[in-house]
């Protein structure tokens, strides 16, 4: 508490730093065979903004996710770093703390969350259920309290009486969101909550998480690999791959200039539904197996700007790994070329 | 540019039974649909959730048998053809590729044996050319060296290889339409488009006439010349799709594009306000346009008619009162 440039704590602005992960690293298994899934990931989510995080599937997004909620079982364990909420650190917490931190400041809405709900137990008991493990509140008031926040998230508030398999995939999925505001968390953790559903209902789930976060203040981050629906909805974007942050930019900026031949492959695998029409590349290759990734920087191998005909450039793109730099304010980058003004 | 058609649906109509003998209800799950598949094109039928997309790839298919309805193949009808021999042969001729590359290849078979399955089946070429015929066809998807992929078994290919087995699989019998449902939609972001571009290049390279399901608008307009929009059961607009998509005629394709997201558009841009509802097929639904509780436009007769499929200009036509009503109207 000596330092000078010890942040005030007592600002809350929404520059406020709400979650921070410092070198966070996960492994799933032990010794040679381990892979490593996040590896030295630092990431701060601030009070009140949607934080996106996009890659392929086995990129390390999900891991972090359940890391955040301290939800990773073995063969998963965290072997580095610290992940500090509000700061404080999560790691070394009981398992009473951790329970009470759980659903209270952060909760979390999944891709499969529709199939989360207790099919033989009605919704409203659920809600209820799930307040009384956190707070003192009779029956009665938390059933009030039901009613209010299905009708939140649009729901008739005598949907409360209803069975899970009488709702529809997209309500089921607009009931979990209402549960995991129940309890006025600061920070939802949303793992792909709308993959499963049709572009209409998710277009509109999407809307009322906006308005919502508007009335409440609450900081979402956001999980997907649809980089085209985080252009829209998030206002920064992290772009993992193979277990590390590759990019991170305010979403404006990285659809306007992304820097990571990572990032400029996944944003051209999206063809567009206005505008000209052109022949897309995507990107060659697949993603690293996380047991023996590539030596120097790891989209080595996909990327079309790793050439040996420029042999000092390629020298280090093969042996030594980029790290995140600022290139400017808000926007980072993990690339060789970038470093070297190339790009 | 008018090649025969050789794939024409006319009228498909498939209804489920539910419930039991005393309250016989129908699901009306493909409903008056019609349209043709054209060599070296690709049509794309586009739709949500229960729309009936899938049961009309299924009823091409010959997977389910259609309620009425003819399915024209090179101008015969292929729904009354039942002997082994000619569902065999139109079987060979009509492919299809499913959504899930991990469940649609068999675990304990190496991928030589799930291409070369089909040439021995369908005699395709002599036995003393058929290894040499599976290199062939694996190098056509882009699957190389041949000779070290069709060793390998589904679980050392990653999602988009095994998507190009199941691809080079349907291509083995020389097909002249390929019915694909939701191809890439299992698949990484990344190589998403490398499956598109192969569409496109096996459209062009051997006129293969195709059928996109899916519900992802964007990747329709890039691989797709024509459009099929469904709607519960009905197709409720058609035709070319740069026209379709830039200028829709339905209440229901507008909605769809408007909730498609679009990077260069925002999430606070005006989007159209529509009630709330499902695209599923409806059981015995009454008279009417399906989609008039969800509509904007409805006027009255939207409730009691149901619309007609009406060209309003030349092939591009739709299920409409208000945007496309028809003639005598």
């Amino acid at each position: 508490m000596t330092s000078l440039a010890e942040k005030p704590t007592t600002v809350r602005t929404a520059d406020a730093r709400l979650l921070e992960l410092r070198g966070l690293g996960v492994d799933y298994g032990v010794g040679t065979k381990a892979a490593r899934a996040v590896d030295g990931v630092n990431l701060t989510i601030h009070e009140g903004e949607i934080l996106g995080l996009a890659g392929e599937s086995g990129c390390g997004k999900t891991t972090i996710a359940n890391a955040v909620m301290q939800l990773l079982r073995p063969p998963a364990r965290i072997t580095d770093g610290s992940i500090l909420f509000q700061g404080e650190n999560l790691l070394g917490k009981s398992t009473e703390e951790l329970r009470r931190f759980r659903w209270r400041n952060v909760s979390m809405v999944l891709q499969s969350a529709m199939n989360a709900l207790n099919p033989v137990m009605r919704v409203g008991d659920q809600f209820v259920d799930a307040m009384r493990a956190h707070e003192k509140i009779d029956r009665k008031r938390a059933l009030v309290r039901t009613g209010e926040l299905l009708e939140l998230v649009g729901i008739d508030r005598r949907r409360a009486d209803a069975y899970p398999h009488e709702l529809s995939g997209g309500m089921r999925q607009r009931v979990i969101i209402a549960m995991a505001l129940a309890l006025r968390p600061e920070l939802i953790i949303m793992d792909e909550p709308t993959t499963a559903l049709d572009v209409v209902v998710q277009r509109e789930i999407l809307q009322q998480i906006d308005a919502l976060k508007r009335d409440f203040g609450f900081a979402v981050l956001f999980v997907t690999h649809d980089l085209s629906l985080l252009l829209e909805f998030a206002d920064r974007i992290a772009i993992m791959y193979a277990g590390e942050i590759v990019e991170l930019a305010p979403a404006d900026r990285l659809g306007a200039n992304p820097q990571h031949p990572y990032t400029q492959g996944l944003l051209d695998s999206f063809p567009p539904l206005t505008g000209p029409l052109t022949r897309l590349q995507g990107i060659p290759g697949s993603p690293p197996d996380l047991r023996d990734p590539p030596s120097g920087c790891r989209f080595n191998p996909r990327c079309p700007h790793c050439l040996p005909d420029r042999a000092a450039l390629y020298a280090r793109q093969t042996t030594e790994r980029p790290r995140l730099r600022v290139i400017e304010p808000g926007h980072e980058v993990a690339c060789h070329l970038v470093a070297e003004g190339a790009a | 540019m008018t090649a025969p058609a050789p794939l024409e649906v006319r009228s498909l109509t498939k209804r489920f039974a539910v419930g039991n003998a005393l309250r016989q209800a129908h699901v009306h799950a493909v409903d008056d649909v019609s349209f043709e598949l054209r060599p070296g094109r690709v049509t794309a039928l586009v739709g949500e959730s229960g729309s009936g997309k899938s049961t009309v790839a299924r009823l091409l298919a010959r997977l389910h048998e259609a309620t009425s309805g003819a399915v024209l193949f090179q101008g015969s009808d292929v729904l009354g053809v039942h002997g082994r021999r000619d569902v065999l042969h139109y079987r060979s001729q009509v492919q299809m590729i499913f959504q899930d590359p991990f469940g649609s290849l068999n675990p304990v078979k190496t991928v030589r044996h799930h291409v070369e399955r089909p040439l021995r089946i369908h005699r395709i070429v002599p036995s003393s050319q058929v290894e040499e015929r599976v290199y062939e066809l694996l190098r056509t998807v882009g699957l190389v060296p041949p000779e070290d992929v069709a060793a390998k078994y589904p679980h050392e290919l990653s999602g988009g290889q095994r998507q190009r087995v199941a691809i080079a699989r349907a291509l083995a019998v020389e097909p002249k339409v390929v019915l694909a449902d939701e191809p890439i939609s299992m698949l990484d972001v990344s190589i998403r488009i490398g499956i598109l571009n192969l569409m496109l290049r096996l459209k062009e390279e051997r006129d293969i006439a195709f059928l996109y399901i899916t519900h992802d608008l964007a990747s329709a307009r890039y691989v797709a010349d024509d459009i099929l929009v469904m709607y519960a059961g009905q197709v409720v607009e058609s035709g070319p799709i740069e026209e379709v998509l830039s200028a829709p005629l339905h209440p229901y394709t507008r909605l769809l594009l408007s909730a498609a997201p679009d990077p260069a558009t925002h999430l606070h841009a005006k989007r159209i306000e529509v009630r709330k509802g499902r695209a599923s097929a409806a059981v015995d639904p009454p008279d009417g346009c399906r989609f008039v509780t969800r509509c904007p436009l409805a006027v009255d007769v939207c409730s009691h008619v149901t619309p007609a499929l009406v060209e309003a200009s030349p092939q591009h036509a739709a299920r409409c009162h208000v945007t496309a009503p028809a003639p005598s109207d």
